[in-house]
């Protein structure tokens, strides 16, 4: 099934190359793991044990203190040796706490439940609660949100996102060879907690074998589809990815379940399958550690907590001309200011750039109004005059012209001929303003 | 590894397009309409445009040393600026003819307004409309193209739009020999007028390399175009109506160096493509406006900066539809 695609968008070097290639592996299991208790969109958890108590791989340490979060548990078997404020890969400090490894690996609680299908929906939402998944796209969204929809907003697709647009990334390609049946157990489950009767699987066509895996794993299964996408950038971004599949356009300011549909990442359906099956909770995921800087770009599976220098240490450490390095992917990532932060739920990838494959933004010059980021923007926004009020400070100004409406995709920053931080004047507006 | 690491908001990497690349890929696209102009205007011809390109880049240059900015000669727009309007005079002026009218160009119509970016009107536009304002004569005298090369005392002659106006339709045809050797000496370039004006494939050679390049799209140049030929070949003719000579048109004066080169500078015309039909619709019905009726034989770059002052109006007239919104936003924006 081929489509065509939303209006925008652009087309930046893909350089999956550099890992696409390499199998997912086990990370080495840190000594130490510090795990923030905010890793998602929502309310933050508390602590719910104590320095010197020992945990169980896969036991509580934070509860949720609202109905959109997450809870967190213990990456590994060992004992709490701090609690406190710890800065994490946005540079902000965050509540988290720091366990010592045993190495034993012993698990609290995992049980295989082969007839897990049968479970009801509620059951089903529990388990998934309990895990504490989030999108694992990168949003960190609490997943059990998007499974409990409100009556009044009747879902009938569900889309697992395999777009994976983001240049470098290549862990959701990898899921999506190695594991493909375990992601389309996840995408049934959905469509069970859901009492959807239609699955897509999206995926660019840049990642034919991928694309190939998932359409053996759905093989027999009339009421799931693989929707080959046009690659470009942000294709993978919901509403576009929603677009591109249905045809549908979400409103300004709603969400998919407001055109009846509901989109998980492939990782997030993989994560669900563990839960709804094992009863694993989500204290690993795959990171795709790559760029240039990297010596050796590798696939890893990370424990949530490990530090991303230990991860860099695993793929041969970083070249002498890094330059940056960053969380997620090169559109939409952050800058690291230092490498001793936590891989958290919602690390994609570490992306380490050198010198020369950066963007220089020490300057940049007046719009010479040449059109190109309107023509990219794929929310139809003119991100020029945004950036124009956003310097001079009409930020109310910016308001009229869809400030709100920008998802900070980066298109129109990467498409300037100028080079204006068109994203970066964007943000500035939006903290000064309210929506 | 660098220390400290850079931190910068996203997105970390941005496409290898820049202002300088653009400004002289277009200085480069013109290369082979400057080529033709010095091959049949000769040497005082190619004296004429690099004394205006180097006013033009000097004058950028010492304007900002004088204001204690950083010189913006390396992005190209000033050497760009000169190289359009030397290539829109005469072949033979006087020195100073040039000089003035970089001047006019990059400070009066550039840098007052803020610089590269904020000029309302197209600098080598204004230019050239203050040359033919303050010397009509010495911007209204045109050399007969000497094909060879240093041949320097071709006659005082007139441009074919001059015969068109003054003498009519048929003067013109038999001045060429027939209408066929017309269209081809046109497109060739063997004729009066404006250094850069006068090869047609040329300036077609130049287009196509900046469509294939991205650097300009169809919308402005198509339908600039479209409607002078369509209004040429409607009101056109002498008498009857749809009996005009459209290639004739298009072919002549500045008509395609003004739609492709000038009406397209993305400063000074509207952002979006839908307000760029417009414009370009403006500009190609002005223009034959100004032909068919007006006192001067030639209309392009008055067209061009009339629409030029339009432009404003029509982007804030014409907006994107945001995704997921019901109804293109039109006009609602202050
Ligand atoms: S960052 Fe915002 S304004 Fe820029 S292209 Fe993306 S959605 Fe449009
Ligand atoms: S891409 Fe840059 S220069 Fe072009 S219109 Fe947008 S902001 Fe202005």
């Amino acid at each position: 099934m081929t489509v065509t695609s939303f209006k925008g968008g652009i087309h930046p070097p893909e350089k999956k190359e550099l890992s696409a290639h390499k199998p997912i592996t086990g990370a080495s299991p840190p000594a130490r793991l510090v795990i923030p208790l905010i890793q998602h969109i929502g309310a933050p958890c508390k602590p719910v044990v104590k320095v010197r108590e020992s945990v169980k791989k896969g036991d509580v340490i934070g509860a949720p203190t609202g109905f959109v979060s997450a809870p967190v548990h213990s990456s590994v078997s060992g004992t709490v040796v701090a609690i406190g404020e710890f800065p994490t890969a946005t540079g902000k400090l965050v509540p988290s706490v720091t366990v010592e490894n045993d190495f034993k690996e012993e698990w609290a609680i995992l049980s295989d439940n082969p007839d897990y299908m049968s479970l009801s929906p509620d059951e089903m939402r529990e388990k998934i609660r309990a895990a504490g998944i989030v999108g694992l796209g990168g949003a960190a969204f609490p997943s059990i949100v998007k499974l409990s929809p409100p009556k009044e907003k009747p879902i009938d697709t569900v889309i697992i996102n395999g777009a994976e647009c983001e240049p470098y990334l290549t862990a959701d390609y990898r899921l999506m060879l190695e594991r493909a049946v375990d992601v389309i157990s996840g995408l049934r489950i959905i469509m069970k907690v859901l009492g959807v009767e239609r699955g897509f699987v999206g995926i660019e066509d840049n990642k034919p074998r991928a694309i190939h895996a998932i359409a053996k794993a759905v093989e027999g299964l009339p009421s799931i589809r693989v929707c080959t996408l046009p690659t470009k950038y942000p294709q993978g971004a919901e509403k576009m990815l929603i677009k591109t599949i249905t045809g549908r356009e979400v409103p300004p300011r709603a969400l998919p379940m407001d055109v009846r549909v509901v989109v998980h990442n492939v990782g997030t359906a993989c994560a669900i399958f563990e839960a709804v099956r094992f009863g694993k909770p989500l204290i690993e995921r795959v990171v795709t550690v790559t760029g240039e800087g990297v010596r050796e770009p590798k696939n890893l599976l990370a424990k949530v907590g490990t530090l991303i220098s230990q991860l860099i240490a695993d793929c041969g450490g970083l070249r002498e001309d890094t330059a940056k390095v960053i969380a997620g992917g090169p559109m939409m990532g952050f800058a690291l200011p230092s490498l001793d932060v936590p891989v958290t739920k919602g690390t994609s990838g570490i992306v380490a750039m050198t010198a020369g494959s950066i963007a220089h933004a020490e300057s940049f010059e007046p719009c010479i109004r040449c059109g190109r980021c309107i023509d990219r923007c794929p929310m139809g926004l003119m991100p020029s005059m945004l950036s124009i009020y956003a310097e001079k400070g009409f930020y109310e100004g910016a308001k009229d012209y869809g400030l709100f409406d920008c998802f900070e995709c980066g298109c129109c920053t990467f498409a300037c001929p100028s080079k204006r931080p068109i994203v970066q004047l964007i943000r500035l507006a939006k903290s000064q303003v309210k929506p | 590894m660098n220390d400290p690491l850079i931190v910068s908001v996203s997105p970390h990497i941005r496409s290898d397009v820049t202002t300088a690349r653009i400004m002289w890929s277009v200085s480069a696209s013109l290369f082979p309409a400057t080529l033709m102009g010095a091959y049949f205007f000769g040497p005082r011809a190619v004296i004429t445009v690099a004394l205006s390109i180097l006013s033009a880049v000097l004058c950028e240059h010492l304007y900002q040393k004088a204001l204690k900015r950083r010189s913006t000669v390396g992005d190209g727009s000033a050497f760009l600026t000169g190289l359009l309007l030397g290539l829109t005079l005469p072949p033979v002026v006087p020195f100073y003819v040039p000089v003035i009218g970089s001047f006019v160009a990059i400070i009066v119509t550039k840098q007052l307004f803020g610089g590269l970016g904020f000029n309302i009107f197209n600098p080598a536009l204004i230019g050239r409309a203050f040359l033919l304002v303050s010397f009509p004569k010495l911007m209204t005298s045109w050399r007969e193209p000497a094909s060879a090369f240093l041949l320097f005392d071709a006659r005082t002659t007139a441009t074919p739009l001059g015969i068109l106006k003054e003498q009519g339709y048929e003067k013109l045809v038999e001045v060429f020999g027939d209408r066929l050797t017309l269209y081809s000496e046109l497109l060739i370039g063997h004729r009066g007028g404006s250094i850069g004006e006068t090869s047609g494939i040329a300036l077609l050679i130049g287009a196509a390399f900046l469509l294939c390049r991205r650097y300009i799209t169809w919308h402005i140049p198509l339908s600039f175009l479209g409607t002078a030929a369509f209004m040429a070949w409607v009101f056109g003719g002498k008498g009857a109506l749809f009996s005009g000579d459209p290639l004739l048109h298009l072919l002549s004066g500045g008509m395609l160096i003004g739609a492709w080169f000038m009406a397209t500078d993305y400063v000074t015309s509207p952002s979006l493509k839908s307000g760029q039909i417009v414009f370009g619709c403006g500009c190609g019905f002005l223009t034959m406006l100004i032909r068919l009726k007006g006192g001067y034989p030639e209309g392009v770059m008055f067209a061009i900066l009339i629409m030029n002052a339009f432009a404003p109006l029509i982007d804030r007239k014409f907006h994107p539809r945001t995704f997921g919104a019901k109804k293109q936003k039109s006009g609602g924006v202050p």
